[in-house]
C-alpha cells in the first residue's frame, strides 16, 4: 500500500483549500519563485540549450535504464555498498525496516525523500518502534503537525512564519517560553538546535537522492540547510531510498542536470549544498557510515518504460510546474490528495496509484501550456493529462453527464448542414432570451459558469447565417 | 471610424484564398468578431471564404474523445481543402489546426500527411496578418487604454505574443498598457471553465484583480473564450472594464457594444 490518497475528492478538496483564508494567505509566496526563476534564465543565456541536453540525457539514459542500472550497482557494490530492489511500496518499507532492525537501530534522522513520503516510510518506522525524524526544517514542521508536504522541493509551504512559530511553543516546551521567534532565522535556528541532539543519537540516516551515478556509483542530493550532509555522515549506516529514474550515466551528466534543477526549482544558480556519497567510510576517512544501503523503487515505474507515459520519467522533481500552474497556485498541494501535486502530479498519480484513484487530477487543468514551457526536461505535460483523459474515456471512467453531453453535441458537430441551423436558432433565441441586458446572469446547464460569473448573450444570427445572407452564397 | 489596412508586405500576383476557420463562439455568440477578421483578410488583399463549417474538435479533443476529435478534423480538413490559408481569430482554435490535427493522425500515414498539409497553411488571425501577409500597421482608430491578455495557446502553441502589440502600437488615439502578468492563465480551459467552476473562478479572480489594477478601461484578447471568462467576472463584480476581441479594434470594429454589454447600451 501505498500513502494513503484523496485525489478521488479533488474537487472536495480544492472547494476546502479556496474557502480556508489562512492557506490563501500562506499560498501567496510560491508565487515567488516564477520571478526568482525569470531572473535566473535570464541570467543563463544558454539556458535553453541547457535543457535540450537535460532532456537528451533522460532520454538516452532512460533508453538504456536496465544497463545503467546494473553498472550503477556494480560500482556501488565496488565501494562496498550494498543495492537493494523494491518492487512496491510494501517492499521498499520492509527492506529498510530490516535494515534498522538488523542493526539495532532504535532511531533515524531522515533528509527530505520524496520516495519516503511515496512510500509512507515514517508512519511504518514509527509502527516498528523506530524514531524518525525529519531534519530538513519544512519536513521537520510538518511532521511535528502529522501532515504531508505540500510541494515536493518546499514542503511547508502551505504555512506561513506563524504557522511555524505556533507549533514550535507548542512541540519545544523544554524552551523558554519567552523567547523570540518572530524573525524566520530565529525558527531555523531553533529547529538547529533542537535537530543536534537527534543528529548525535540517529543510529542511521536516511536520504533521498536527486541522482544516482552509474560511473561512480555515487548517489547525490542537493539541500539548502546542509541538513542531508549530517544525516549521512553521523550515524553509522547510511541508506539512500530512490526510484530507479534517478540513475544517470556520468558525473557530468548530473552536472548538466544539475544546472537546471536549481535555477528551475528556485531560481539558485547552484543549490547551497551539493552532496555527493560513495559507499560507506574507507580506511582512511575521517568520518562517515560504516553502510551504505542504497534501495531502488520501482512502484510502477518500469510498466511506464516504453509507453505513453515514459517522458514523466525524466523529471527531475523540480517543482517549477506546480510554482507556474494557475490551479497549484489557487489550491496549494494538498488538494492532489497524494504525494506529488501540481501537473507533474497530475500526470503520475494515476501511473503510480491507478486512474480509479487518480484520474481527476489530469482532468483539472486548463491546459493552460506553463508547465511544459519552463519544465527543465521539456515534459509535455497537458499532452499527458489529456492521455489520461483518452484512458479515462475509453474505459467509460468519465462522468456520464460529460459522455453524453459531448455525444449529442458531436452529433450536431459532424453535421454541418443541421449544426448550422441549430447553432442559428440557439444563437438568436438566445440574444432574445438575453435581451437588454446583452449578458445572463444566470442560465439552466451552465451553472458551473453562471454562479461564478456572467456569460454574454449572443448577438443574433450566427456568423454563417449571416455570411450566406450576405454572399448569397449556397455551398 | 474606418480602417484600411496596408500591407507592405511582398506584392502578390494573385490573391491568396483564405478560408475563415470563424470558430464556434464567434459563430454563435460574436459574429462581429468574425466581420472584423474578414475586413482585416480583405484589406490585407485575400479572398476571403467562409466554407461550412462548425467546430474544430477541441472540446472532445481535451475531454479525451479522440475518435469525435478526429472525425470533426477531418471534416474541417475536407471543408478547406481548396484554399490557401485556414485563418482562425483565435489562438486555441489555431493552436488545436496547427499543433494538435497532426498528433491526432501519427500512425496513420495518409492522414497524417494530410493533416500535415492543412497544419501548415493554418495559422492564427494576427499572427497570419503580421508574420505571413507582413502587415505592418492598419489604419484604426479607438480612443482609449487598453491591456492585451495573451490567451495561453496562441502564446504557447503559436508564438502569438509581439504581433498584436505592433498593430496595437499602430492604432491611434490608444493607449496599450501591460498587465502584471499578462502570460498567465485567465482559468478559462474551455469545459474546464463549466466543470471546475469554484477553481476557475478562483484563476479569473486574480486576472480581474490583475485588469483593474492596470487601469485599462478595455481588455483585450485574440480568445474569445478567454474574453467571455474575463469579462464575465468583470462584469459579476460590477467592473466596468469593457472587453473585446482585438481584431474588432485593429478593423477599427468597435463601435458596436463590448461583449456583454446592453445591445440598446451607450455606444462609443
Ligand atoms: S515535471 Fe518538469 S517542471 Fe515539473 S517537477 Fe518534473 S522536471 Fe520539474
Amino acid at each position: 500500500m501505498n500513502e494513503v490518497a484523496t485525489s478521488a475528492h479533488f474537487k472536495e478538496n480544492a472547494h476546502e483549500a479556496l474557502t480556508d483564508a489562512r492557506l490563501q494567505g500562506a499560498l501567496g509566496f510560491s508565487r515567488n519563485f516564477v520571478g526568482r526563476r525569470a531572473a535566473a534564465v535570464a541570467r543563463l543565456p544558454e539556458f535553453d540549450a541547457l535543457r535540450d541536453s537535460a532532456r537528451a540525457i533522460k532520454d538516452h539514459t532512460l533508453a538504456h535504464l536496465d544497463l545503467y542500472l546494473e553498472a550503477y550497482e556494480r560500482k556501488v557494490r565496488e565501494s562496498g555498498g550494498e543495492v537493494h530492489y523494491a518492487q512496491d511500496a510494501e517492499e521498499a518499507r520492509q527492506i529498510v525496516i530490516d535494515l534498522c532492525r538488523s542493526m539495532g537501530a532504535m532511531s533515524v534522522t531522515k533528509g527530505k525523500s520524496m520516495i519516503s513520503e511515496e512510500i509512507g516510510l515514517n508512519h511504518a518506522l514509527e509502527a516498528a518502534g523506530i524514531e524518525a525524524v525529519e531534519t530538513d526544517l519544512g519536513e521537520y514542521i510538518i511532521q511535528l503537525r502529522g501532515e504531508t508536504p505540500s510541494h515536493i522541493i518546499a514542503p511547508a509551504i502551505h504555512l506561513t512564519a506563524k504557522d511555524v512559530e505556533q507549533e514550535f511553543r507548542k512541540a519545544h516546551r523544554d524552551l523558554p517560553p519567552d523567547r523570540s521567534l518572530a524573525e524566520p532565522e530565529q525558527l531555523l535556528s531553533e529547529a538547529r538546535q533542537v535537530l543536534r541532539a537527534k543528529f548525535l543519537a540517529a543510529d542511521v540516516g536516511i536520504t533521498g537522492a536527486n541522482f544516482l551515478i552509474a560511473e561512480t556509483g555515487t548517489s547525490i542530493i542537493v539541500t539548502n540547510e546542509g541538513n542531508g550532509d549530517l544525516t549521512q555522515i553521523l550515524p553509522q549506516a547510511h541508506i539512500v531510498i530512490a526510484s530507479i529514474e534517478k540513475v544517470v550515466p556520468t558525473l557530468e551528466d548530473a552536472a548538466q542536470l544539475l544546472r537546471v534543477l536549481a535555477r528551475s526549482a528556485t531560481g539558485q544558480d547552484a543549490s547551497v549544498y551539493t552532496t555527493l556519497s560513495t559507499g560507506p567510510r574507507r580506511p582512511h576517512d575521517p568520518d562517515g557510515p560504516r553502510a551504505y544501503h542504497v534501495v531502488l523503487l520501482d512502484n510502477g515505474r518500469s510498466a511506464m518504460l516504453g509507453g505513453e507515459f515514459e517522458d514523466m520519467l525524466r523529471c527531475i522533481r523540480c517543482g517549477a510546474c506546480m510554482n507556474h500552474c494557475p490551479v497549484y497556485q489557487a489550491v496549494g498541494g494538498h488538494a492532489y490528495g497524494w504525494v506529488y501535486p501540481g501537473p507533474m502530479g497530475a500526470v503520475l498519480t494515476p501511473s503510480l496509484i491507478g486512474v480509479a484513484e487518480g484520474g481527476q487530477l489530469p482532468n483539472a487543468s486548463t491546459f493552460c501550456g506553463r508547465c511544459e514551457e519552463v519544465c527543465p526536461v521539456r515534459i509535455p505535460l497537458p499532452n499527458m493529462m489529456r492521455h489520461w483523459r483518452e484512458r479515462e474515456f475509453e474505459r467509460r471512467l468519465s462522468p456520464a453527464p460529460l459522455r453524453y453531453g459531448l455525444g449529442f453535441w458531436a452529433f450536431f458537430a459532424s453535421r454541418p448542414a443541421l449544426y448550422r441551423l441549430g447553432a442559428d436558432l440557439a444563437a438568436r433565441a438566445m440574444r432574445l432570451a438575453g435581451r437588454g441586458k446583452g449578458r445572463f446572469s444566470w442560465l439552466p446547464f451552465a451553472g458551473g459558469w453562471t454562479r461564478y460569473r456572467d456569460l454574454a448573450a449572443p448577438e443574433g444570427a450566427t456568423f454563417q447565417s449571416q455570411w450566406r445572407a450576405r454572399s448569397g452564397a449556397v455551398r | 471610424m474606418n480602417a484600411t489596412a496596408a500591407s507592405e508586405g511582398p506584392t502578390r500576383t494573385s490573391q491568396p484564398r483564405v478560408g475563415l476557420f470563424v470558430t464556434c463562439l464567434v459563430d454563435i455568440i460574436r459574429p462581429s468578431v468574425g466581420f472584423a477578421a474578414v475586413k482585416l483578410l480583405e484589406d490585407a488583399g485575400c479572398k476571403v471564404i467562409v466554407p461550412s463549417q462548425t467546430c474544430c474538435g477541441q472540446p472532445a479533443y481535451n475531454s479525451g474523445d479522440r475518435a469525435t476529435a478526429k472525425t470533426l478534423a477531418l471534416q474541417a480538413i475536407e471543408a478547406f481543402e481548396d484554399c490557401d490559408y485556414v485563418v482562425a481569430p483565435s489562438g486555441s482554435c489555431g493552436g488545436m489546426l496547427v499543433k494538435h490535427y497532426p498528433d491526432l493522425f501519427a500512425g496513420e500515414p495518409d492522414l497524417a500527411e494530410r493533416a500535415e498539409r492543412f497544419a501548415e497553411k493554418s495559422h492564427e488571425l494576427v499572427s497570419f496578418l503580421v508574420d505571413v501577409l507582413g502587415v505592418q500597421k492598419v489604419a484604426a482608430r479607438y480612443d482609449g487604454t487598453v491591456a492585451y491578455h495573451d490567451s495561453c495557446a496562441g502564446l504557447r502553441e503559436l508564438g502569438v505574443k509581439t504581433q498584436p502589440r505592433r498593430l496595437l502600437a499602430g492604432v491611434e488615439g490608444l493607449t496599450l498598457v501591460e498587465l502584471d502578468q499578462a502570460e498567465t492563465c485567465c482559468g478559462f480551459g474551455g469545459l474546464f471553465a463549466a466543470k471546475y467552476g469554484e477553481l476557475s473562478n478562483a484563476i479569473v479572480a486574480r486576472k480581474a484583480d490583475d485588469i483593474r489594477g492596470a487601469k485599462a478601461d478595455t481588455v483585450l484578447a485574440g480568445d474569445l473564450g478567454c474574453l467571455l471568462n474575463m469579462v464575465g467576472k468583470l462584469q459579476r463584480e460590477g467592473s466596468a472594464v469593457k472587453a473585446r476581441h482585438v481584431a474588432e479594434i485593429l478593423a477599427g470594429m468597435a463601435d458596436g457594444p463590448a461583449i456583454g454589454e446592453s445591445q440598446k447600451g451607450p455606444r462609443q
